[in-house]
């Protein structure tokens, strides 16, 4: 059994490695700088490879390369990864405001001054209810109230269940912003200052960068990392481990340290989701905030001095 | 017989032909083109640095350009209520006042097209609507009913003037060659005959017909525009039927004041007399009471409840923040008017055209009260956003491309009277003879 994943695996690896080749062999340019190298020499061990056209081909194995990261195609990226069904738990009694995730987050997607995906909200349910930070993501919605309204489809739903942006489709009518109960939704009113090499890159729906002027963002989920394998900026960076990410069809859930199952998770622990009430089903659990580990006031150190003013009565 | 019947067609048409702007007219016109040029400049600001220079941020997301472009749908409804209900229900008193509705419904939906392409953050992808569109989104019934609406609008107010058209270039010596021109083109294949009558008439039934559900499905459209979404005081099964009513109370108050300005500057007494006013008087009366019917709805049954989400928007509507705007546009807008026109002494020209200016303007800042307090008062707090996001006043570019529009709308206007009779020669004449006989 091992053995037979093994050399599927191997197999696959040299499909995409013929894909590369095929591609690399069409265009006139290379697009694989090594290849160009007449550095490189013949071994004389061939290698028999599968052509995106279904031929097949002989290499030498020489001239193989890892290709790290093949650009995905943006009918890729609105397809979504197979098989997954990623779903987030953020477990209210852990947070204390330290505000790691939305600093991880603003600085992996670039994010200008003023904007954040992630928000950690001071909340109180009731008059005498005790107070507890909340950090909000996009929701990413299996009934999406955004991409409902969205004229363009610039805004979508994707098979493993993240909504995301084409912000190069994007015509700014913020229609989504009023739709979406969360207020999750970024703007750019203005062109947004971005590192020289990034702002040349060609948009990813992925990577959500990078972002334009007039088109609308969010938080992404992090596909380019779960792709990779690896969590989401704000899952990572969390000092606490309030944010755990998953796939729902493997039923796991992790937070880097510590791995749950997520259906026990959530009912050993009584989880909820926001707004359940309006029918929008979101892909965010929340844990609630009993049995804290910081007292709420222990974040009110970490507020910023422009949200200063709005804190709780 | 014969000859009087001539000289009283004679009088017609020389009362009623298109006039050249005197002195005052000159300065309308100029301060209209002037404002219009500031809101241009304001725009080529918002296109180079963005929508940045609007006050809008990401939770106010909508400002007065969306409350504008609902008041410009609104206003435009009046066209269809005056030529096509009017027509249809067989009223001739309404005849003198059907063209004017109809260029104000064609100029408020052409600058109702233009102000949310304003609105964009990507005007240049505005073609994504037709490459890319979703069926499935209100913005695109929006589209496709606007357009629509539009294309029946200019046709409705084109085929009546045929007739028009033909005096006009029999009395080609008199004008202006390029103005002769532009008539001949548009209407030197009419020549008056029995048949071209007959089409017209049967043209102009059928598309007042079709107007009046086209009508109906863009006001209706633009109130789903909010009323599809969860947020307090759009979440309502009532929108479509509010915007409506809305629409028509405006709309009939934007014809009032029209009505009194064109009469006043053309001398137009004799056409538009105080039996027009008297009846237009009763109807905006009853307009404004039905809209207030469907206020009382809107705002006193959720205030009833007061569920959570509702109660702050509501108080601050109520009692807070928006409460001088929202009475002054409940008093001005609705309750101010009902007291002048429910008497017969209100109804004459001049309190006539005070409550249409109120009703007007009331009008316009209700539209700013439906978008704008709803976006301050998200579900979730308003936090971790720079300190401007929790409040909206718009910016100079904001008011000078709003204002500019309007500028523009009446501009559309002024020329359309410039260049065609405002009131019907051709009809006119004919009713004379019906009421003669």
């Amino acid at each position: 059994m091992e053995n037979k994943n093994a050399s599927r695996r191997e197999f696959l690896t040299a499909g995409m490695l013929a894909a590369g080749v095929a591609t690399g062999c069409s265009s006139k340019k290379n697009p694989f700088d090594g290849y160009s190298d007449s550095s490189i020499k013949a071994s004389g061990e061939t290698v028999k490879l599968l052509s995106v056209d279904g031929e097949i081909i002989e290499m030498d194995k020489a001239f193989l390369k890892p290709v790290p990261d093949l650009p995905i195609s943006n009918s890729e990226a609105r397809k979504g990864i197979d098989g997954k069904k990623f779903v987030m738990v953020i477990d209210l009694s852990r947070c204390k405001n330290v505000g790691a995730c939305k600093s991880a987050c603003n600085h992996a997607h670039q994010l200008n001054p003023g904007q954040n995906w992630i928000k950690v909200l001071p909340m109180q349910d009731a008059e005498h209810t005790a107070p507890y930070w909340e950090p909000t993501t996009c929701m990413h919605c299996d009934e999406p109230p955004c991409v409902k309204v969205c004229p363009v489809d610039a805004t979508f739903k994707r098979q493993d269940g993240i909504v995301l942006i084409d912000s190069d489709r994007c015509i700014g009518c913020r229609f989504c912003m009023a739709a979406c109960p969360y207020s999750t939704r970024v703007f750019n009113w203005q062109e947004p200052i971005l590192e020289k090499e990034i702002a040349a890159q060609p948009y990813s729906c992925e990577t959500s960068m990078p972002q334009k002027m007039g088109t609308v963002s969010k938080c992404d989920f992090c596909p380019d990392m779960a792709r990779k394998g690896e969590l989401p900026h704000c899952v990572s960076a969390c000092p606490n481990g309030v944010f755990a990410f998953g796939d729902m069809n493997e039923d796991s859930v992790t937070n880097g340290t510590e791995t749950f199952r997520f259906s026990e998770l959530i009912k050993s622990k009584a989880g909820y989701r926001l707004m359940e009430d309006l029918g929008t089903k979101p892909r965010v659990y929340y844990l609630p905030p009993a049995n804290r580990n910081f007292p709420y006031e222990s974040g009110l150190e970490n507020v910023d001095t422009e949200d200063k003013k709005y804190q709780l009565k | 017989m014969e000859n009087t019947t001539a000289l009283i067609n004679e009088q017609i048409t020389k009362d009623l032909l298109p006039q050249k702007f005197g002195k005052r007219g000159m300065i309308w016109t100029g301060a209209l083109i002037v404002i219009a040029l500031i809101g241009a400049f304001a725009y080529y600001r918002q296109l180079r640095y963005g929508l940045v220079v609007t006050s809008m941020r990401d939770y106010v997301s909508w400002g007065i350009y969306i409350s504008n472009f609902v008041f410009f749908v609104a206003i435009s409804l009046v066209g269809s209520l005056i030529t096509a209900v009017f027509r249809l229900a067989n009223v001739h008193w309404s005849t003198p006042l059907t063209r004017i509705a109809e260029i104000i419904a064609v100029s408020a939906i052409v600058f109702a097209s233009l102000i949310i392409i304003v609105d964009m953050g990507r005007p240049e992808r505005f073609v994504n609507l037709f490459m890319y569109g979703r069926i499935q989104s209100p913005i695109v019934w929006d589209v496709i009913v606007i357009s629509t609406y539009f294309v029946i609008s200019l046709l409705l107010l084109y085929l009546p003037l045929l007739p028009d058209l033909k005096i006009l270039i029999a009395r080609e010596s008199k004008d202006a060659k390029g103005l002769q021109k532009m008539y001949r083109f548009l209407g030197s294949f009419w020549k008056g005959l029995a048949i071209q009558e007959k089409i017209n008439n049967k043209a102009v039934t059928i598309l007042c017909i079709t107007i009046i559900p086209v009508a109906f499905c863009i006001h209706t459209v633009t109130s789903w525009l909010f009323a599809t979404t969860y947020r307090p005081g759009w979440d309502s099964t009532n929108f479509g039927a509010y915007f409506i009513s809305g629409a028509f109370l405006v709309g009939a108050g934007g014809v009032v004041v029209a009505m009194y300005v064109f009469r006043k500057v053309y001398k137009l007494e004799k056409y538009i007399n105080e039996m027009h006013f008297d009846k237009m008087g009763k109807i905006v009366v009853m307009l404004a009471l039905l809209y207030l019917y469907f206020n009382v709805n809107e705002y006193l049954v959720p205030a009833f409840k007061m569920k959570k989400p509702e109660e702050a928007h509501l108080t601050q509507l109520f009692a807070g923040e928006f409460a001088p705007l929202f009475w002054f546009a409940i008093c001005v807008g609705m309750l101010i008017p009902i007291a002048i026109l429910l008497f017969k002494k209100g109804r004459k020209p001049v309190p006539m055209f005070v409550a249409g200016i109120m009703i007007v303007i009331g009008a316009w800042f209700k539209r700013y009260l439906i978008v704008t307090p709803t976006l301050l008062h998200p579900f979730l707090p308003m936090y971790n956003v720079p300190e401007s996001y929790h409040h909206y006043f718009p910016s100079w570019e904001e008011w000078a491309i709003a204002i500019g529009s309007l500028a523009g709308a009446l501009l559309v206007i002024t020329f359309f009277a410039r260049i065609f009779p405002i009131i019907p020669i051709h009809e006119t004449i004919i009713e004379q003879h019906e009421t003669a006989e």
